[in-house]
């Protein structure tokens, strides 16, 4: 919203009369009923229940019910080691969600392979196939981190536009909802990227990882 | 109830199963858990005979697992005496250094560890070791005499390429079917998919 219309709202707010728009209550709505799907890896699952349990309460963001169907999930948490066995069901559920979906890469092994990057089977980083939004360092991240990680992830829904260039993924027609599954190859997974994704630029609407790559 | 010493275990064997060659392995480490070395023709009577004996019963297999002895190479310098030529054209006799190499090629072993649940006494370790690394790594499967050796016989299979003949159903079972290499042998290279270079993040 531009600048002279927020001072406009608060000047208004200041004399009783409550103003919105419908971008503003249409995101309010969405980022506090985000509803992750149940689905966890490794350790980094422990700390996810953890999370939802009474003494960390997800509860409290509006994230409490993870759903057991990706039909009915917006947000995915993967939480915990993608071994290469295990990634083209990460990926096949990530393309069963609705949209607009979102993903939590919780944990050193999900956004990077962690201490298993070596291994032979660990996929180094899930970002390599599906779009990430927040990634959490840590092994394992504590509950806090978590929630972190979803405070982030509620001011990202907060603040995407509906309309414009810059609108997120879900509202360009001409934008994948869903990525290609990787292959059981002869020696790892085939490809072993989707490049659209893992070599997106910064400011891209795929919403890839930034990094420099050496090809 | 403890057990008897591994060369009265060998002995026990060899008199038990005719024919069967037994070898102990002596273990130079402090835990002093030697080993029984058999052979392919009589291993799974072997197994079988240690099972079943009334004094040693070993009812259980524990563990399963694989071992990769790559080829090594010795190298040694020797003495020869050759004929060389001299620096005035004419050859002579001379002592001359020569190293010399040595393969010494590697094998596949199979390792079993047994215990007994009835005399409450164990481990027993059991090796069997292929003709080499290459196309011989067939050993007898021992599946049929302790059925927990199934999954942990397909492990090695998986990630050594121990080929268990006898086995049931000797599947991978920790990599997919497609997969054709063994990632536990020492000469495994992982695929080249690690394309990030740290340290220069933007």
């Amino acid at each position: 919203m531009a600048d002279d219309l927020k001072e406009l709202k608060i000047e208004l707010s200041k004399n009783g009369i409550f103003t919105t728009t419908l971008e503003e209550v249409y995101n309010w709505g969405r980022k506090n009923s985000v509803w992750p799907l149940t689905f966890g890896l490794a350790c980094c699952a422990i700390e996810m229940i953890a999370t939802t349990m009474a003494r960390y309460d997800l509860a409290r963001f509006g994230a409490e019910v993870f759903r057991p169907s990706p039909r009915q999930a917006d947000l995915i948490i993967v939480s915990g080691t993608v071994t290469k066995k295990m990634a083209p069901q990460v990926v096949r559920l990530y393309n069963q969600m609705p949209e607009p979906k979102y993903v939590i890469a919780m944990g050193a092994c999900a956004i990077s392979g962690g201490p298993f990057r070596d291994g032979y089977n660990v996929l180094k980083g899930i970002d390599r196939y599906i779009p990430v939004d927040v990634h959490i360092p840590g092994c394992p991240p504590r509950p806090e981190a978590l929630i972190h990680a979803f405070m982030t992830l509620q001011k990202k829904i907060e603040e995407q536009s509906l309309n414009g260039a810059d609108r997120p993924r879900h509202l360009h027609a001409d934008l994948p909802s869903e990525f290609p599954v990787p292959a059981f190859g002869a020696h790892g997974l085939e490809p072993a990227q989707n490049t659209e994704v893992f070599l997106a630029e910064q400011g891209n609407p795929l919403q890839g990882n930034p990094l420099k790559v050496i090809q | 109830m403890t057990l008897p010493p591994i060369e009265d275990i060998q002995a026990q064997i060899v008199a038990g199963v005719p024919g069967s060659r037994v070898t102990v392995l002596p273990n130079g480490s402090p835990s002093a858990q030697h080993s029984l070395l058999l052979d392919h023709e009589h291993a799974r009577a072997v197994a079988e005979f240690l099972r079943n004996d009334p004094n040693l019963r070993l009812d259980y297999c524990s563990l399963v697992t694989g071992v990769d002895w790559p080829d090594t190479e010795t190298t040694e310098k020797v003495k020869v005496k050759k004929l060389v030529a001299g620096p005035d054209g004419s050859e002579q006799e001379q002592e001359v250094e020569e190293t010399r190499k040595t393969k010494v090629p590697g094998y596949l072993e199979a390792v079993y560890h047994l215990f007994s649940m009835e005399k409450k006494h164990g481990p027993v370790v059991l090796r069997m070791r292929t003709a080499n690394r290459t196309d011989g790594t067939h050993l007898p499967s021992l599946t049929a005499v302790w059925r927990s050796a199934e999954f942990q016989e397909r492990e090695a299979f998986d990630l050594y390429g121990i080929i268990f003949d006898g086995h049931p159903d000797l599947r991978r079972i920790l990599m997919w079917d497609g997969f054709v290499d063994h990632p536990m042998r020492k000469d495994y290279v992982p695929p080249a998919d690690d394309i990030l270079v740290t340290g220069v993040n933007p």
